[in-house]
């Protein structure tokens, strides 16, 4: 099983458009990257905060309920956060 | 200059008991007194005799010999400096502020507010009035006479009587003083005042501070929001329901240590299988942001030039599905799963006799075009394949060396759970169709395959083993013999599709690799019910239609595709498409569509209701040279088919609206709707054919 995720993590990152990805464990520590470690901080540090905030938020209108996914759509990018998994990705198409 | 010596000399002689200050400057480790040494010389002999060491106070002041040499003079000037020297005042006149020159220079001190009161002042007059009141008891009267008569005798003396008045009279021509000062010694202080003062020793004053180690401080923040809550009450919970659970007893015990050692290993593996399900939903994202116009289009978009053509449709491709290690495989099986309708199943392998090597049984799902969901690599090539109705996990998968195989999605190795081996009664020749059935009176699963070797065997899962049954055998009926007696032996036919009713359990229809259909019941293992000479070539698919129960398609690489009602021995609709048909399917929305994939790589799609002659959309979807089209299927409730090419590819496409027609409402009637109506909208075409059919027949 770990094996096949790691495959799935693999061609994620080869996926075109992508810029990298990022996992952080619950403390918020990154686990693993594939930017470079002043951006990984820096997502981390600030994403960690939005998730926390984000599921603030819908925990709080319904406590049985919990965040899945947090989509970020910017001018120049989009961060998907996915519980666990922090994923930055381009949206242009080459 | 000489206030400060004198007073570190006296500090010093306070601080230090037993030194002397000039014995000091001698012994010379401190140069910080030199200051001083000159002012003490008298008591020089004490130094020599003591010889004690010099003490410094802790708390003097440190200085360097520049700044002990240096010389602070004071003035004294007549000047208070604490007189404030810049008062400002508001002048009205002037309208500003200005400054007073003159400030008083005057600081008090001390002030003492004095007792004494001069005798001939008012205030002494009245505090003698007030005395007088006071000795009204014994002397009111004596005074009072006194008075009077000093002021009536103060002519005539000798009026009074009395020795005292006599003697008081003779005072009183004296000054009223003299008078005064007589009572006074008769008057005691009416206060009884007497003020003494002794001072006693005073203790000097000393602090004592203590001070305890603080104790240690967190500082803690937290919000008390609904979940936060609701989290609390749900531990709560949990630690009841354990404390139950101890109550229980040893069970425990052992659960405990199971799971101590579950966690231990997921503490010791990289917890990457936590992320599966996490990854599986990014990689979904993902897709759907590089797909992201084929997803629009898939979800809204509707050809509008639709409406210009007349009865023609189009396909827009949609979404393209491959995998690396198919490539050279061919598609040989498409389905869709009924309780996940964006998720199909392809099997790949190869029709070329020769070309024969391993096969994959592949899932993908819409919504991760870049990658399958489950890859099944098979030792033979798949040449068919069913997903159950309802337990949409068991696949049933046909392969090229005659076994069948049941695979269950739910399970993690990719293995099938149920294999038919040689002994238990495989195919010996390829598997052409495998079709699930409903489950038979002991709620076992089963499914039925027909393969070339002429057999339609009935699969049963009995638990672990996978029991099968012949069910019909396919014989060649009036096949010429070539047994040497003349003796005819009946040849064995070859099933190459086959197909149930879909209301009719009992009825099938097997079509053979001689061009025939032949119509067989469950029930009897040796007879056909009817025979339907088809094809000249084998029949490569027999489908019933899912609304009328009367009729079927059937396609053949004889170029052709036949519509059939069962009743009638002839076909109702043929349709020459100029190329190897390979495969033909029902639409689930209508009871006239259909769509046929022929080996040149184009898609028709035919809707009867509409044109009886020609396909409504005849669509070249791949190139024509290099790529041929196996199979096509309708998505149960998208406007979606998926077409497989013998390259591995999997290709989608997205109906246009003029292929997906219902039929038009009447005016003044409702809108009919429900399969009913599809039975009737055949019946009426059937209807049609019939009567000329009838008529000539």
């Amino acid at each position: 099983m770990g094996e096949e995720v790691e495959a799935q993590m693999k061609r994620i990152e080869a996926t075109k458009g992508v810029i990298g990805t990022l996992v952080v464990d619950p403390d918020g520590v990154p686990i693993r990257s594939t930017l470079d470690q002043s951006m990984t901080l820096q997502y981390a540090g600030q994403l960690r905060q939005l998730v926390i905030l984000a599921r603030s938020a819908v925990r709080d209108i319904d406590p049985q309920n919990d965040l899945s996914a947090l989509r970020v759509r910017s001018k120049s990018n989009e961060i998907i956060v996915v519980t666990a998994l922090v994923y930055i990705q381009s949206p242009s198409k080459v | 200059m000489p206030v400060p010596n004198s007073n570190a000399a006296f500090a010093r002689k306070g601080s230090n008991v037993q030194k002397v200050p000039g014995a000091k400057s001698t012994k010379a480790a401190t140069k910080k007194k030199d200051e001083e040494e000159a002012v003490e010389t008298g008591t020089g002999w004490e130094e020599w005799s003591q010889g004690k060491a010099l003490v410094r106070p802790p708390d003097q002041m440190e200085l360097t010999e520049a700044e002990l040499k240096e010389e602070n003079t004071r003035i004294l000037t007549a000047n208070n400096p604490h007189a404030p020297q810049n008062i400002v005042r508001y002048s009205f006149k002037e309208r500003s502020y200005k400054p007073i020159n003159i400030v008083d220079q005057m600081a008090v001190h001390f002030v003492l507010e004095g007792n004494l009161v001069h005798q001939d002042s008012e205030e002494a007059r009245k505090l003698g009035v007030k005395e007088g009141l006071a000795q009204e008891i014994a002397t009111v009267d004596a005074t009072a006479e006194s008075e009077e008569e000093k002021a009536e005798t103060s002519v005539n003396p000798a009026v009074d009587g009395g020795d005292v008045e006599e003697a008081g009279d003779e005072d009183r021509p004296d000054s009223a003083a003299s008078r005064i000062n007589k009572k006074e010694p008769k008057v005691t202080n009416q206060f009884n005042f007497s003020d003494r003062a002794s001072q006693t020793l005073n203790n000097p004053m000393r602090d004592r501070i203590c001070q305890t180690e603080p104790p240690p401080r967190s500082s803690f923040s937290a919000t008390a929001n609904q979940w936060e809550i609701y989290d609390a009450y749900v531990q709560e919970l949990q630690k009841q329901e354990k404390n139950k659970e101890k109550q229980k007893g040893t069970h425990s015990h052992k659960d405990n240590g199971k799971s101590k050692k579950v966690m231990l290993m997921e503490t010791q593996s990289e917890d990457v299988t936590k992320w599966t399900m996490a990854s599986k939903i990014l990689e979904r994202t993902i897709s759907q942001n590089t797909f992201d116009d084929i997803a629009q289009d898939f979800k809204y978009f509707e050809d509008a030039s639709d409406e210009f053509r007349e009865q023609e449709g189009t396909l827009l491709p949609l979404w393209k599905f491959q995998y690396d290690k198919a490539k050279t495989l061919s598609v040989t099986a498409l389905c869709w799963n009924n309780k996940y309708q964006d998720l199909f199943a392809v099997g790949l392998g190869s029709y070329d006799f020769s070309r024969q090597g391993c096969g994959m049984l592949l899932f993908y799902s819409l919504k991760n075009p870049a990658f399958p969901e489950y890859i099944y690599p098979t030792s033979s090539g798949v040449m068919c394949l069913d997903i159950h109705v309802q337990y949409s996990h068991l696949v049933a998968v046909g392969f090229y060396n005659g076994c069948v195989a049941v695979y269950s999605l739910k399970e993690e190795g990719r293995e099938p759970v149920y294999k038919s081996t040689a002994k238990t009664g495989k195919h010996t020749d390829p598997v052409w169709q495998v079709h699930w059935q409903s489950d038979d009176m002991d709620s076992n699963h089963n499914f039925y395959s027909v393969s070339s070797d002429g057999r339609v065997v009935s699969w049963t899962l009995v638990k672990n083993e996978l029991v099968f049954t012949d069910i019909i055998r396919l014989t060649l009926t009036g096949a010429v013999s070539e047994g040497p007696k003349g003796a005819q032996a009946p040849s064995i036919a070859s099933g190459t599709s086959f197909d149930f009713h879909k209301q009719i359990d009992y009825m099938f229809l097997v079509g053979t690799e001689e061009g025939k259909i032949h119509k067989c019941s469950k029930t009897y293992s040796s007879q056909f019910l009817e025979t339907y000479d088809a094809h000249s070539m084998a029949v490569d698919t027999v489908k019933w239609n899912y609304f009328h129960p009367k009729v079927f398609v059937s396609c053949s690489s004889d170029w052709t595709v036949k519509i059939w009602d069962h009743t009638i021995n002839t076909p109702m609709f043929v349709f020459d498409l100029q190329a190897a048909v390979g495969d033909v399917a029902w639409s689930p929305y209508s009871s006239t569509v259909f769509a046929a994939v022929t080996t040149d790589g184009t898609v028709h799609v035919f809707d009867l209701s509409v044109n009886k002659y020609e396909a409504i959309c005849q669509q070249l979807v791949v190139d024509k040279k290099k790529t041929k089209l196996t199979h096509v299927e309708f998505n149960p409730i998208h406007p979606v088919i998926i077409v497989g090419d013998d390259r591995g590819y999997v290709t989608s496409f997205k109906l246009s609206p003029n292929l997906r027609k219902k039929p038009k409402a009447k005016k003044g009637h409702e809108l009919p709707k429900g399969p009913e109506v599809e039975v009737a909208k055949m019946e009426k075409l059937l209807s049609l054919l019939r009567e000329p059919d009838q008529n000539s027949g």
